[in-house]
């Protein structure tokens, strides 16, 4: 059976950067990493990860610790509320200076 | 090993031989029975499956586009004004390349509610983009179900397996039941060409642009026209590879040969009668009295009708006296569907038959043997009269 390639063409795309500019300036919290209780760091190896998993802009690595892109990061949240360690506090963004920003 | 069981149990005993493992399903008459049982080889652990229950046909589709889009074997099944429901959502699967499969007991639409047999709800999705396959008995139904999972996840398409609401789906009629091994080795566990896959995240189906576009990587994405042109490639690609899956079935099981049209008494025939679904084989009792008489006339059924199988349905009827076609369809404002595509089919050779639509059974009016045997009879001996408006058979106006 010699058929030809099926199913070579659909739409699917490499998650990138947003043609929209940097969304992360739409943020009103801010996700802040508290390492001393993520679980990948205190296990020292590549586990749980739920914040990756769960980040729907993709913004969240699968690294130890993990690191937020906040030039996309919309704040939205879902990572603070997935983590089973409470490792991520939502803090608002006007608590940051301006140089911060 | 041979069973007696209803259509609707033959379809769901398929699904099970082939382990489907994510099913989602909304009751509708007459398609009812089979996701009872369905939900009952699941309770009883005879089939491995999630079964999910949803609250629309709708989301019946929806559920097993998601699971198929994690690479899950899915399947739903549904009747009439259901699967008008999933419309918007059948257009989704198949545009996504998702080998769903689909069972549809055929049934009249509502207004006026009916709940009897004919074939405009599967008729009128034919343009959608799914495989559909129509099944004429229920050892075809179980064997179509098998051979639909895997042509299915061969061409990454969803394949609709349509059969007679009533007239098949809550008759009991003895098949045989291909065995669990058989099924297996026919139909192994595949990873789909494309699937949700966190170690290689994507975006699906967003919006996409009317012409290409380069990626974030700067690969040359395709537009939408791209895409819908290979789908359709795909789909005339189908055809073969059906062949194939249906000689392969025929080898393990010895049954098969006729995977896209099936003929009786044809190979003389001046005319031919052409039908899709039971209707085709009623029509076998009218070609035995008419061959009685001395009449040169067979019968064709389509078995499947997307894609088209323009070639094997040109080459059975190019050069016969006449072709009458019978159908549970119609075009409204125009002509039966199935009419209409086999002139179109033929328009190009010299030697095209004479052809008439006939339009019956519609929101299950009985067929009567001697209304089609009157019709045949009409239209053999009158091939001049024929014209290209319907004709309708047991009207009472």
């Amino acid at each position: 059976m010699a058929h030809r390639d099926f199913c070579k063409m659909i739409s699917r795309s490499k998650p990138g950067p947003g043609d929209g500019g940097k969304t992360g300036s739409w943020r009103v919290l801010r996700p802040i990493l508290h390492t001393e209780k993520c679980i990948p760091v205190k296990a020292g190896k590549k586990a749980c990860f739920n914040c990756w998993l769960y980040c729907p802009d993709c913004v969240v690595t699968k690294t130890i610790p993990p690191t937020i892109d906040l030039e996309y990061c919309k704040g939205c949240g879902i990572c603070a509320e997935e983590c089973p360690a409470d490792a991520i506090d939502m803090v608002a963004e006007d608590t940051f200076s301006t140089e911060e920003k | 090993m041979h069973i007696i069981e209803s259509g609707n149990v033959a379809a769901a005993t398929g699904v099970k031989l082939s382990r489907a493992q994510v099913i989602a399903a909304y009751p509708i008459t007459p398609q009812t029975p089979l996701t009872e049982k369905l939900s009952e080889f699941v309770e009883s652990q005879e089939l491995d499956a999630q079964y999910i229950p949803v609250e629309s046909e709708h989301s019946a589709m929806a559920v097993c586009i998601a699971a198929s889009t994690a690479g899950a074997r899915a399947f739903t099944a549904t009747s009439a004004n259901g699967l008008l429901y999933m419309n918007e959502q059948l257009h989704w699967a198949v545009g996504a390349r998702l080998p769903v499969v689909m069972c549809v007991a055929n049934r009249g639409i509502g207004a006026p509610w009916t709940v009897w047999n004919d074939q405009q709800d599967s008729m009128s999705q034919r343009d959608v983009g799914w495989i559909q396959l129509y099944a004429n008995d229920h050892q075809q139904i179980i064997d179509s179900v098998i051979k639909a999972f895997r042509l299915a996840q061969s061409v990454s398409i969803p394949v609709m397996v349509c059969y007679d609401g009533y007239l098949l789906s809550h008759t009991y009629m003895p098949f045989e039941l291909p065995g669990q091994e058989q099924v297996d080795a026919f139909l192994p566990s595949f990873t789909p060409e494309h699937f949700l896959n966190p170690d290689e995240p994507g975006n699906f189906n967003t919006v996409t642009l009317p012409d290409t576009r380069a990626g974030v990587d700067g690969t040359v994405e395709p537009g939408y026209i791209e895409i819908r042109h290979n789908l359709h490639e795909d789909l005339r690609g189908a055809l073969e590879v059906y062949g194939d899956i249906d000689a392969e079935y025929e080898k393990g099981c010895g049954r098969g040969g006729t995977p896209f049209i099936e003929q009786y008494r044809c190979d003389d025939a001046e005319c031919v009668a052409v039908a899709i679904g039971s209707l085709s084989y009623q029509l076998r009792d009218v070609i035995d009295i008419l061959r009685e008489e001395g009449l040169r006339v067979g019968v064709m059924s389509v078995q499947m009708y997307r894609p088209f199988p323009d070639g094997a349905i040109v080459e059975a009827l190019a050069g016969r006296k006449s072709v009458i076609v019978f159908e549970k369809a119609l075009s409204y404002g125009n002509q039966g569907p199935l009419y209409a595509d086999i002139k179109a089919a033929l328009y190009s050779r010299g030697d095209r038959p004479p052809i008439q639509n006939y339009i019956l059974g519609l929101g299950g009016r009985e067929i009567k043997t001697s209304q089609l045997l009157d019709a045949l009879k009409e239209s053999c001996s009158a091939i001049e009269a024929f014209d290209d408006t319907p004709r309708w058979i047991g009207l009472k106006l």
